[in-house]
């Protein structure tokens, strides 16, 4: 073929590796990743680095030390499209429970020398500091998603990750709603979907493992929670994991202490 | 079934059935090519599923309902269809949540499409309740009334069997009494059942519609109802539309809401909803879908499906430049006027049954009669 095949970067930040680790996980749609892109740069996959310009990159992991804040505008500069992937890139993951208290206290007691440690106060998104093109949520990410977001990029077209809630999701796939049927506290309304609604399918509320959807009414989904019973150190905590420091869910924790 | 929009013909006169003679006409209908979709227990709710045999019926089970609550109870027999609406409306059997329009693939240069083809499969409705039938007649209207007809729809619509249930209770969140949509089936239906389930008698007052119908209720061992059986079967009825656990007065709804849309009330409903599309996604009158595109990471196979989707997301009003209906004032608004209101201009009737389930599975149980309710006594002042 004439045309060059377009070259795929995976970067990796502050993060787990998990949502790398979801594009190793789809065996069958990998090897076709692979015949039609140029996997350029791919640490869990291969050690070769190669330099230039990359089509597409995927970025996972999120800002928390000044090396990976300069790193990100290098990326971006030998990005054409940006893609960041995951919870950690798309809102400073778990780690961003550090913006809520002191990070030399949690250094001091990981790290027996913890002046080794260069690390920033904060963990934030990617898009907090550079121009970001497309979003891919969740905690980790669905392999489907990232599938999807490819195989958009190649073909041109807008990728299919609706930003409504999970509960229409949930409702698609026929669930019994765990919050009306059981009384079980569930974020999915103020939840992005992505996830297919895995949990209530088993029968579990919703962590909110994709952040806020796109119009969440936090206070008045934590007022339906109060009314099952939950009390306000468990709304301040279940309102910050994966997606603590996304500016809904961060706004609401907050509302339930420091 | 007799096809779509034709009017059912008079019902015969009564019979009746013991509950023994269910299995048979369970195995009647499945004999004549049927798939059996009706009412089991599933993860803490009566549901509608496919079900194999009588055992599978929620016999002996009802539900307590309200805003935002759903609990299923121990009746005091053995009733197998004494409960209220559950959580999922027929439609998803009939214009399911997700609908493959077309497939294409690519083959060098050219590009092959194929439409999907309508399905032939036979579904038999057991246990369908009168304000569903009314609703699937205005689904009927909105997806096979005008010149733009949804193909697999009506495909799935003409083959269908209906095993409708005059309703023993009402829900706490039901209203078909106010809608005149219940609780008695006035919609077309091939059998009609009727239970009666006290003083050590289980049985089924039925009344056949259809040539089918007629064939069916041949085929069980039964004889024809006695007066007090048809009155005790309309007075089941009856207590069931004396015991609405919600009512809306319907007299002059839309005109109420036209002239109020710019009311308070819609902040304050606002403020409550979490614009989480649940209450489009249970009303089995909503039909609102969105299509999505797919191909694969090859570019060799592509295909375009239909899905459902709600007013309540920011895509379904999305224009160049955003999406009309940003606020969760709109959004609410644009769902209840048009659901009281703007319907009747589009449709030529309500698009409320009155079947309550926006209200039970609401998660935070805003409820569509207390709405009106409001507005309507704001306008008494
Ligand atoms: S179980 Fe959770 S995600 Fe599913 S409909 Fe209920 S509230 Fe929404
Ligand atoms: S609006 Fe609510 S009560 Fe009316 S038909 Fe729809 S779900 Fe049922
Ligand atoms: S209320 Fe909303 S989802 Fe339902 S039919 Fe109307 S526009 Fe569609
Ligand atoms: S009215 Fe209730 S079910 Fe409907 S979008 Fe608002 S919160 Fe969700």
């Amino acid at each position: 073929m004439a045309t060059k095949k377009p070259r795929l970067g995976v970067w990796k930040f502050a993060s787990c590796d998990g949502c790398q680790l979801s594009l190793l996980d789809c065996e069958d749609e990998l090897l076709a990743v692979a015949g039609a892109v140029d996997i350029a740069y791919f640490p869990e996959a291969t050690r070769s680095t190669v330099s230039g310009r990359y089509d597409l990159s995927l970025v996972e992991g999120s800002i928390a030390t000044p090396h990976d804040a300069a790193r990100i505008h290098e990326v971006r500069r030998r990005s054409r499209t940006l893609v960041t992937i995951g919870a950690c890139a798309t809102a400073g993951g778990i780690q961003a429970l550090r913006n809520f208290a002191d990070v030399r206290e949690y250094a001091a007691i990981v790290y027996a020398r913890p002046d080794y440690i260069a690390t920033l106060a904060t963990s934030t998104a990617i898009a907090e500091h550079v121009r970001v093109d497309f979003e891919l949520r969740g905690c980790p990410i669905s392999k489907h998603q990232l599938v999807e977001v490819i195989s958009a990029f190649l073909a041109g077209r807008r990728p299919v990750t609706p930003p409504h809630s999970t509960c229409v999701e949930c409702k698609l796939k026929g669930n019994v709603c765990v919050m009306v049927a059981h009384g079980t506290p569930c974020l999915g309304p103020a939840t992005h979907a992505g996830c297919g609604a895995l949990c209530p399918s088993y029968n579990r509320g919703c962590y909110g493992c994709y952040g806020p959807m796109e119009s969440p009414n936090t206070p008045a989904l934590t007022k339906q929670l109060e009314a099952l019973g939950v009390d306000q150190s468990t709304l301040r905590r279940v309102w910050r994991s994966f997606n603590a420091n996304a500016p809904a869910f961060r706004r609401e924790s907050e509302r339930h202490g420091p | 079934m007799s096809g779509i929009g034709t009017s059912s013909a008079r019902p015969d006169r009564s019979a009746i059935f013991p509950i023994e003679a269910l299995g048979t006409l369970f195995d009647a209908l499945r004999g004549r090519g049927y798939r059996l979709i009706g009412p089991t227990l599933r993860d803490g709710a009566i549901v509608y599923d496919d079900i194999a045999s009588v055992d599978e019926l929620p016999r002996g089970w009802s539900d307590e309902q309200s805003g935002g609550r759903y609990r299923l109870i121990r009746r005091g027999d053995d009733a197998v269809f004494g409960y209220a609406v559950g959580p999922h409306s027929w439609k998803r059997f009939l214009h399911p949540p997700r609908q493959r329009l077309w497939r294409a693939k690519r083959h060098g240069g050219e590009v092959q499409v194929t439409a999907e083809a309508v399905p032939e499969e036979r579904l038999a409705l057991i246990g369908i309740r009168a304000c569903d039938l009314k609703a699937i007649a205005i689904q009927d209207r909105v997806l096979t009334g005008g010149s733009y007809l949804d193909p697999y729809y009506k495909a799935r619509r003409e083959r269908i069997f209906v095993v409708a249930v005059n309703c023993s209770v009402a829900g706490g969140t039901c209203f078909c009494a106010s809608m005149q949509s219940g609780p008695k089936v006035t919609e077309t239906f091939d059998l009609a059942l009727t239970e009666l389930c006290d003083d050590g008698m289980h049985a089924f007052v039925a009344e056949a519609a259809t040539d089918e119908g007629r064939v069916v209720l041949a085929g069980l061992p039964h004889r024809p109802a006695t007066g007090d059986e048809v009155d005790a079967a309309a007075a089941v009825v009856a207590r069931t539309a004396a015991s609405m656990g919600r009512e809306m007065p319907s007299e002059g709804v839309r005109e109420l809401l036209l002239r109020n849309l710019e009311h308070p009330r819609w902040d304050e409903v606002a403020a409550r909803c979490l614009t989480c599309g649940n209450c489009t996604m249970v009303c089995p009158t909503c039909f609102c879908t969105t299509v999505e595109d797919a191909s694969d990471v090859t570019g060799v196979e592509s295909s375009r499906s239909q899905r459902w989707d709600s007013c309540f997301t920011m895509d379904f009003s999305y224009i160049h430049g955003g999406s009309v209906r940003a606020s969760p004032q709109s959004r609410y608004r644009q769902w209840m006027t048009h659901k009281l209101a703007t319907w009747f201009d589009q449709f030529g009737s309500s698009g409320c049954v009155g079947c309550g389930r926006c209200i039970t599975w609401c998660p935070v149980g805003i409820d569509i009669t207390e709405e009106v309710a409001a507005i309507r006594a704001s306008e008494a002042h």
